[in-house]
């Protein structure tokens, strides 16, 4: 049972087919498998379906698989900070599935334990509940009915996320909010790919403090990332 | 007329102690520089964290730790960390106590737009329909005409909602109004307002 690779490269090998749909983790640049992305990037793979809260930069995270024309698909909640993903999409190239952030998270969740379907009042009422299944359910005060929609479970072929550590058996821990899709996003994988800053011994992580058991990693690797900040923001020092 | 300030410092006045809060992008950042002495809020980030604290200093910034605005925040004693999926399951699931938001439309049954203009590049609702549908009071902050003085408080939104019939008290620079049963109620007006000025400005039925 050896989880870990040597690189991104050799982690993905016999994983990638054209037109195959993944769910990656992360929210804007924070807590993106960057390292899996240049990978599938000198793979080559093209017509990819990605699920992902956010589309990258233009020069990193999946932003770079749309410089190449990779990117068949996004489903996503917000896209704005991408430029070339603007281009590809007004111009019909590439299509776009915008999911509301809560529901695309419950759909990566809800596939990854065995759930295809769910109902929610997010989008009731909006464009988002469009052909969708409605249902009354007796939440309201005193019972009363009130409207939901049907959303699917999300099931990926691969799932590509970055953790902070691993132990060899793909125990997970996630430092801060670049938790964020991560975790939901690997549970939704047919295969999940992880990324960590740091592959540590097994048994030196206390089993009380990990985020996502290793059952759902099937393959480590440790590499050195960039870790971009999107939107510096700070105060005057007091 | 309230400026900015001001309209966040009246949305501030919402805040109940001990209550978690999200707090939207734009005015409603503002609103915690103004939350009153005595009252303890913690401030929920969509992106998986309670307990939001300040920007850092330079020198401090960490790429791991951001708003939903992506902007670099710092941690409080009291701050927790979990994923995407749980970050909205207590928003759907009505433990966040409200919601403060910008608009671009409200109507007079509390239906809400600030996602969407057709025609114009479209970036994505983001988090702001699921927090709608699941916290337990929405509050929009914005101002009550738009760059060519139209009334941004309608009997009917024109643009895509966001979510429908959610809103339930709207602060503009001319006043505070309530979505209740049949149009909108004044609730108070802005310094140098008067309640004819605020109807006058106003699209949607206001009701006494």
């Amino acid at each position: 049972m050896k989880k870990v690779y040597a690189n991104a490269a050799e982690a993905l090998d016999g994983l990638l087919h054209d037109g195959m749909f993944i769910a990656a983790g992360g929210f804007g640049l924070c807590g993106i498998p960057e390292l899996l992305l240049d990978a599938i990037k000198d793979a080559g793979t093209k017509d990819l379906t990605f699920a992902s809260n956010n589309a990258g930069v233009d020069d990193f995270g999946i932003g770079i698989l749309l410089q190449t024309k990779q990117v068949k698909k996004m489903i996503s909640s917000y896209v704005g900070e991408n430029a070339e993903f603007m281009r590809q999409y007004l111009s019909g190239e590439l299509e776009l599935e915008f999911n509301p952030q809560g529901t695309l998270a419950e759909r990566m969740r809800a596939g990854g334990a065995g759930i295809p379907g769910f109902f929610t009042k997010t989008g009731v009422g909006t464009v988002i509940a469009e052909g969708k299944l409605e249902k009354q359910f007796p939440t309201g005060p005193d019972g009363a009915m009130e409207d939901y929609i049907m959303e699917e479970g999300m099931f990926a072929d691969l799932a590509i996320i970055k953790a902070w550590k691993a132990d060899e058996t793909g125990n997970l821990v996630f430092r801060k909010t670049a938790r964020n899709f991560n975790a939901p996003a690997a549970t939704c994988g047919k295969v999940c790919v992880v990324e960590v800053e740091e592959i540590v011994p097994t048994g030196s992580l206390d089993p009380d403090t990990i985020h996502l058991p290793g059952i759902y990693v099937n393959r480590i690797i440790q590499g050195t990332h960039e870790k971009r900040i999107e939107q510096r923001t700070t105060r005057p020092a007091a | 007329m309230w400026d900015r300030n001001q309209m966040a410092a009246r949305a501030a006045q919402e805040l109940q102690d001990g209550w978690y809060v999200n707090l939207g992008i734009g005015i409603p950042t503002l609103v915690s520089n103004y939350i009153p002495e005595g009252v303890e809020v913690t401030l929920q980030s969509e992106n998986g964290m309670l307990g939001m604290g300040p920007f850092p200093v330079e020198g401090d910034e960490d790429a791991d730790l951001i708003n939903a605005g992506k902007q670099t925040i710092t941690e409080l004693p009291q701050t927790a960390y979990f994923d995407s999926a749980q970050s909205f399951a207590m928003i759907r699931g009505g433990k966040i106590a409200m919601a403060i938001l910008g608009a671009m439309e409200v109507a007079e049954n509390g239906d809400l737009a600030n996602w969407m203009i057709p025609g114009k590049l479209v970036k994505g609702m983001g988090g702001a329909m699921d927090l709608v549908a699941g916290v337990g009071r929405v509050v929009v902050v914005m101002d009550h005409a738009n760059k060519h003085g139209v009334s941004k408080v309608l009997k009917e939104c024109t643009l895509p909602l966001t979510g429908k019939g959610v809103v339930d008290r709207i602060i503009t620079n001319l006043g505070v109004l309530d979505v209740v049963e049949g149009g909108l109620k004044i609730v108070e007006t802005a310094e140098g307002v008067t309640e004819a000025d605020l109807r006058a400005a106003t699209e949607a039925t206001i009701v006494d």
